[in-house]
């Protein structure tokens, strides 16, 4: 459901903050518009992410549960 | 060495001067064993049935209806893990709110009945249609703290203790955080049991009680003898429930007016003061639970981009202690599952919880120390987030 030209981030087996400032770091260099993908296994990430998008008003597009985790996808709206 | 500032009275409140007298007093003079009919087992008794009467008072029960516990956790396994095992007549389900004490939720999973959990608003403030719709499916026991111990939400009792009326389901409130600060009475909310501990405002460490209603049936935990009613085996901290019952006694929480309204109201100034200054010192920050509504002496946060652990060890370091839920702050690894709960932020948390030797300049230095270790965590991170 993301786009292909998208910025993937591999957060898995780090554990929070890590995985929301990786996101943060991410979410500066791409452009308004589009998406970052953040991998996490962290359960404090399924929380922390979409609190993150709330916080800094970015839009968490979707969230899929997996076998190592979550996919978080991050559009950059402003 | 610095002054250094407790903020952790949540955790284990540092003791009343008047408990640790009383503790002290019995310990020394009172020897016998409440049980026995010589003098010093007719001393033991009547300072016994003394504090039990002063603190079934102070909860709204009756001294028939009050057990000393070893403590919170005690009591709260009491209740549940009691009244699910006495219980005939109703649905073998007892209902717990999503943000209440691991050790109430333990015990509801350690009762061995069907286990229901209602979930709350951002604030963790329980959410009342999902509570008359679990009573509603039949349920024994549910589950609602007065004040929560990580966020300090208060919860809406008078509400919650109608929806248990209607569907017939017994109240437990654990008032750990409240008794000896708030009122909290069980002829007042027609609640079922009340759970307290004495180590949370001063009554002393390893001593708890467990109040109950007329309607309330359990079963002790374990029965090696004939005390407190048959409800709790084993000799009695006499000590302890001295101290526990001077402590609520010097408080008087349910007296407008009284000590314990006094410093309640003194505590939740300095509580607004902090979260105040918390939200205009620190960017990325989320103050939990609500501004109006809460336990007096608890302010929590989460700081966006920093480890809790971290935070609580450089607020250590600066002379100020705290406690953190944020997961790796806690042994189990997992986050705060209140903090899950309420779709709050989960690292960067720290709880301050405050209590009588805690001076308004306390606050105003925590609070500049909380900003710069903020500041000084978020800087090791590099270029700024800007986000």
């Amino acid at each position: 459901m993301d786009s292909p030209a998208s910025t993937v981030v591999d957060a898995l087996g780090k554990a929070c903050p890590i995985p929301v400032i990786e996101l943060a770091r991410a979410m500066e260099r791409v452009a308004v518009g589009e998406d970052v993908v953040v991998l996490a296994d962290d359960p404090g990430a399924k929380v922390d992410i979409p609190v993150w998008c709330r916080m800094k008003r970015q839009e968490l597009v979707g969230v899929e549960a997996n076998e190592s985790g979550w996919r978080f996808i991050v559009r950059r709206v402003s | 060495m610095a002054e250094r500032v407790y903020l952790d009275h949540a955790s284990a409140a540092p003791w009343h001067p008047a408990a640790l007298a009383a503790f002290e007093q019995s310990a020394r003079a009172l020897p016998g064993d409440p049980s026995r009919r010589h003098a010093a087992g007719r001393a033991a008794r009547d300072l016994l049935e003394s504090a039990r009467a002063a603190i079934a008072a102070e909860l709204g029960g009756a001294p028939e209806r009050l057990a000393f516990t070893s403590g919170g956790t005690e009591a709260i396994f009491l209740a549940v893990c009691g009244a699910m095992a006495a219980n005939r007549t109703r649905s073998q389900r007892v209902v717990s709110c999503a943000v209440e004490h691991s050790t109430v939720l333990a015990a509801a999973e350690a009762s061995g009945a069907q286990h229901e959990v209602v979930g709350v608003d951002p604030l963790g403030r329980v959410d009342l249609d999902a509570v008359e719709k679990a009573l509603g499916a039949g349920a024994a026991l549910l589950n609602v703290q007065h004040a929560n111990h990580e966020v300090g939400a208060l919860q809406p009792l008078g509400e919650i203790a109608r929806l248990c009326r209607r569907h017939d389901v017994l109240l437990h409130v654990d008032a750990c955080q409240t008794v000896g600060r708030l009122p909290i009475r069980l002829d007042q909310i027609d609640a079922d049991f009340i759970s307290a501990s004495g180590a949370k405002f001063g009554g002393g460490r390893g001593i708890g009680a467990l109040a109950w209603s007329p309607r309330a049936r359990f079963r002790p935990l374990f029965s090696g003898d004939e005390r407190e009613h048959r409800r709790r085996s084993g000799l009695e901290n006499l000590p302890g429930a001295a101290a526990m019952a001077e402590a609520l006694l010097q408080l008087a929480p349910a007296r407008p007016g009284g000590p314990a309204a006094a410093e309640a109201a003194r505590c939740d100034a300095l509580r607004r003061r902090l979260r105040r200054q918390i939200a205009d010192s620190i960017a990325d920050v989320e103050i939990h639970g609500p501004e109006d509504g809460s336990a007096p002496h608890i302010v929590a946060l989460s700081a966006l981009y920093v480890d809790g652990e971290t935070l609580v060890g450089e607020l250590d370091r600066m002379g100020f202690e705290v406690h953190s839920g944020s997961s790796c702050a806690t042994t189990s690894g997992e986050p705060s599952h209140v903090l899950v709960a309420m779709g709050a932020l989960t690292h960067g948390h720290v709880r301050a919880s405050l209590g009588p030797e805690v001076l308004e300049r306390h606050i105003d230095e925590f609070a500049a120390a909380l900003s710069e270790a903020v500041s000084r965590l978020r800087a090791r991170l590099g270029p700024r987030l800007d986000l």
